[in-house]
C-alpha cells in the first residue's frame, strides 16, 4: 500500500508492507520513509546494537541455565526477541516510562536494571526487582495487557503537565485479545495520549498461534481506533529503533499513540516451564533461526568492512562479564526474612494487618533460635 | 455549619481536595459537563478545567487503569464508577492493579487513588443498579474500604480518602444522597476523627448493633422503636469497612453482650459474617449469646418492586435484636 492507497482508502495502517532495513541476508535496503531515523546509526553505533543483543542473549541463556540448575523457581526466555526489544529501547529517553510484560528482559537491561534485580523475581525472593522511579520502567506486569492502561494513564499525565515525556507499552500478541489493552488504545486515541504501542508478535501466546489471536494482520487494529498501525519486521534492530523513532516522534510532537506490530518469533518456550515441542514444528523453527536478528547485523557489520575479530572479541567480554555478574548476582539475592510477607502491603497504619502480624511475630518468637533466631 | 445534602456534601469535599491540591483528578463517565448522573460532580469541570474533571470513554477497565498510570506519573486520581453493578469489568484493575502496585513494588509505587461507588438499593432502579459489592474489596489486600453514611462524614472522609497514600474504595449509599445534615465546611482534616475509627452514633447497654452506609439510619430509628420496648441499642457506625475499628465495637460488646451486625449485602462471606467471627473470637467470654447477623438474601438483585423484601427494614432489624436478646423472633418457632 502507498500512501496515496492510504489516502484513498482511508486507512491509516500498511498491514501488506512489513518495514525492513536490513534483511536476513544482512543486506541493508534504502527506504525512503525510515532511513532518516537511523541517519545517527554508523558503524560503532551498530556494532554497540549488536553487542547489545548478543549480550541479552547470553543473558538470557544464563538465566534458562539457572532455572534448570534450580537457582530461578521460573524463567521466560527473550531468545529470538533481541532486536525488536533492543531496537525500541534505544529508541526511548531517559524520561520516557517503560511498561512492559513479563519477557522484556532485554528493555529492563538497557534501563540500568542490575542482574541480581532482573533475577529476583524469578527466584521468588522478591515480589519486584526494582525502584521504577530510578529506572524509567514499570515492574513487569504477568496480568496480560493491564500494563497498557498504566502506560496511557501515564501519558495523560505527562501531557497534561507540559511535558514531552512519551510512555511505551510492551505487550504481545495474545495481549491484543484483552479488554484492557483495546480499552487502552480507546483512552490514548481519544485523548491524544503520548504512547507507543509495542506489540511483539513473537507467534505464539503459549500454545496458541497468532492465527487464534486475530485474522489479520494485528497492526491492522489501530485503524478502528483512529492511530497509525505499522508492521515491523522485529528481527532488524535497525528498521525497529527507525520505527519506534518514528512513532515516539509523533507522541512527542503531540500527534498522539501509535501501534507498533514488531513481527518476531519466540524461539524458546513461553518459560522454562512450558514444552513447544507439543505445538510447533522443527521447521517452524528453522525457519526463523534464518531470520536471527543478530547474525544479520553481524553480516552487516562483515560486509561494511569492520573489524570482525575485534567485535567479536568485544562481544566475547562483555557477554562474558555480564554472565559473570548474572552468576553472581544470584548468590547476592539474600532470602528473604519472614515478617517481611507484611512489609509494603499498604502505605499507611492499618490495624488488621497490624495484629495479624503482632501475632505471627509471637508465633515465630515460639521458635526461638533454633531455626535462624526470633527473626 | 452549614445544612446541605450528603451528595453536596461530597461534592464539597472534591471541590475542597481540588482546590488544595493540583494533582487531584477526577476521572469518571459523565462527570464533567452533566456533573455526574447523581451530580456529586457538578459545576466541578467548569470551576476546574476538563483537565482536572476529566469525562472518560464508557470504560471501567479504562478509567481505573489510566488512573493507575496517573499515579505512577505522581497524580491522586478520584475515579467514579457510575453505579456498584458497574464496577465488575474494573475488577481486575482495582483488585490485582490498585490493591497490590504498593506491595509489588516494594513501597515504591503509591497507589493513593480513591474509587467512588455509589452502592446500595432502595431507589427503585433497574437491575445492576443496586449492588453490595463490598465484601470482594474487603477481602482484597492493599485496599481500604469506606462507606460514609452522614453528610458531616461524607464531607470529611472524601477529603480524608483523597490524601491518604493508600488505595481507597469509597462507598456512597446512593439513598441517602439527598439527605440533609449539617456540614462544617471549614473542618480541618487534622483534626477530624479518622476514617478508620467507628463512631457510636446511639448509645445503648443491651444490645451493640453495627452496620454502616444507608442502614446506619434505619439502625438509629430501630433504637428508638426498641427504647420504647425497654430495649436500650448501641448504635455503631462501621464507617470503615476494611480495617475494621474492633476497638470500638470490642468495647461496646464487653458492656452490652450482644451483638448484632446489619448489611443490605448478601450474609455469605459477607462484612457481617466478618464481624461476627472476630468479635467471638476477641470476647467471647463477654458474649450473652451468639451474634447476629440481618443481611440481604443470598440472592442477585431483585427487581425494584421485590427489593423491599430484601432489604434490611427497621422490623427485620429489631427481630434480629429479639434473636440476640433471646426474645421471641422469627426462628424462635423454627427452632423450637
Amino acid at each position: 500500500m502507498t500512501p496515496s492507497d492510504r489516502e484513498a482508502t482511508g486507512l491509516l495502517t500498511r498491514p501488506d508492507d512489513l518495514v525492513q532495513l536490513l534483511d536476513q541476508s544482512g543486506i541493508r535496503h534504502a527506504n525512503p520513509e525510515f532511513d532518516r531515523w537511523i541517519a545517527d546509526v554508523d558503524t560503532d553505533a551498530l556494532i554497540a546494537l549488536h553487542r547489545d543483543m548478543a549480550v541479552v542473549r547470553r543473558l538470557d541463556a544464563e538465566a534458562t541455565a539457572l532455572q534448570r540448575q534450580g537457582e530461578l523457581a521460573l524463567w521466560p526466555p527473550l531468545a529470538g526477541q533481541e532486536a525488536a526489544q533492543i531496537g525500541s529501547a534505544r529508541a526511548l529517553h531517559d524520561d520516557d516510562f517503560v511498561f512492559s510484560s513479563y519477557r522484556e528482559h532485554a528493555i529492563a537491561w538497557l534501563r540500568g536494571v542490575q542482574p541480581h534485580e532482573l533475577l529476583s523475581v524469578w527466584r521468588g525472593a522478591a515480589p519486584s526487582g526494582w525502584n521504577p522511579f530510578d529506572k524509567g520502567m514499570a515492574i513487569p506486569q504477568i496480568i496480560i495487557g493491564a500494563q497498557a492502561l498504566h502506560a496511557v494513564g501515564w501519558a495523560m499525565g505527562a501531557k497534561w503537565e507540559g511535558s514531552d515525556a512519551a510512555s511505551i507499552a510492551y505487550f504481545g500478541d495474545g495481549a491484543t485479545s484483552e479488554g484492557d489493552v483495546n480499552e487502552a488504545f480507546v483512552f490514548a486515541a481519544s485523548f491524544g495520549a503520548p504512547t507507543v504501542f509495542f506489540c511483539q508478535n513473537n507467534g505464539w501466546a503459549i500454545s496458541e498461534p497468532v492465527g487464534l489471536q486475530s485474522n489479520q494482520p494485528l497492526a491492522r487494529r489501530a485503524d478502528g481506533f483512529g492511530m497509525p498501525g505499522i508492521r515491523v519486521d522485529g528481527n532488524d534492530v535497525l528498521a525497529v529503533l527507525a520505527v519506534t523513532r518514528w512513532a515516539l516522534d509523533r507522541a512527542r510532537r503531540g500527534e498522539g499513540p501509535s501501534l507498533i506490530e514488531a513481527v518476531t518469533y519466540r524461539m524458546g518456550p513461553h518459560t522454562t516451564a512450558d514444552d513447544p515441542k507439543r505445538y510447533r514444528t522443527d521447521d517452524d523453527l528453522a525457519t526463523w533461526r534464518e531470520r536471527d536478528p543478530i547474525a544479520r547485523v553481524h553480516a552487516l557489520l562483515e560486509a561494511s568492512g569492520a573489524d570482525m575479530e575485534a567485535v567479536d572479541a568485544d562481544v566475547k567480554t562483555a557477554a562474558d562479564r555480564a554472565a559473570a555478574e548474572l552468576r553472581a548476582g544470584i548468590t547476592a539475592i539474600p532470602d528473604p526474612e519472614p515478617m517481611s510477607v507484611f512489609d509494603h502491603v499498604y502505605a499507611e497504619p492499618n490495624s488488621h494487618l497490624e495484629r495479624q502480624k503482632e501475632r505471627y511475630a509471637w508465633y515465630l518468637a515460639m521458635f526461638g533460635d533454633e531455626d535462624g533466631g526470633a527473626r | 455549619m452549614t445544612t446541605i445534602t450528603f451528595g453536596k456534601a461530597i461534592n464539597e469535599g472534591l471541590r475542597r481536595a481540588l482546590a488544595d491540591d493540583d494533582k487531584v483528578v477526577l476521572l469518571g463517565e459523565d462527570i464533567g459537563t452533566l456533573g455526574g448522573v447523581f451530580r456529586i460532580t457538578d459545576g466541578l469541570k467548569a470551576e476546574f478545567g476538563e483537565h482536572r474533571v476529566v469525562d472518560t470513554p464508557l470504560s471501567e477497565a479504562g478509567i481505573v487503569g489510566t488512573a493507575v498510570g496517573l499515579a505512577y506519573r505522581g497524580f491522586r486520581p478520584v475515579v467514579e464508577i457510575q453505579f456498584d453493578g458497574f464496577v465488575y469489568p474494573a475488577f481486575d484493575q482495582i483488585v490485582a492493579q490498585v490493591a497490590k502496585l504498593h506491595y509489588r513494588s516494594r513501597g515504591a509505587v503509591r497507589m493513593p487513588l480513591v474509587i467512588r461507588i455509589p452502592f446500595g438499593g432502595g431507589i427503585g432502579a433497574a437491575e445492576h443498579h443496586s449492588e453490595s459489592p463490598e465484601a470482594y474489596f474487603t477481602h482484597t489486600a492493599g485496599l481500604r474500604v469506606i462507606a460514609c453514611s452522614n453528610p458531616a462524614d461524607a464531607y470529611v472522609m472524601i477529603r480524608q480518602a483523597i490524601a491518604s497514600d493508600d488505595p481507597v474504595v469509597f462507598l456512597e449509599p446512593k439513598r441517602r444522597y439527598h439527605v440533609k445534615g449539617e456540614v462544617d465546611l471549614d473542618a480541618n482534616l487534622a483534626d477530624a476523627r479518622p476514617m478508620g475509627v467507628a463512631t457510636v452514633v446511639a448509645p445503648g447497654r443491651d444490645v451493640t448493633l453495627v452496620t454502616y452506609g444507608a442502614l446506619v439510619q434505619t439502625a438509629r430509628d430501630a433504637a428508638t422503636a426498641a427504647a420504647e420496648e425497654g430495649v436500650s441499642i448501641e448504635v455503631i457506625d462501621l464507617r470503615s469497612l476494611a480495617p475494621v475499628d474492633y476497638s470500638t465495637i470490642e468495647a461496646s460488646v464487653r458492656r452490652t453482650g450482644r451483638l448484632v451486625v446489619a448489611h443490605e449485602a448478601g450474609e455469605q462471606g459477607g462484612v457481617g459474617a466478618e464481624i461476627a467471627a472476630s468479635i467471638t473470637e476477641r470476647c467471647f467470654e463477654f458474649l450473652e449469646a451468639a451474634p447476629v447477623r440481618v443481611t440481604g438474601h443470598d440472592i442477585p438483585y431483585p427487581p425494584a418492586k421485590l427489593e423491599q423484601y430484601h432489604l434490611p427494614d427497621l422490623d427485620r432489624i429489631l427481630d434480629g435484636v429479639d434473636r440476640a436478646m433471646g426474645r421471641p423472633n422469627s426462628l424462635s418457632e423454627v427452632e423450637a
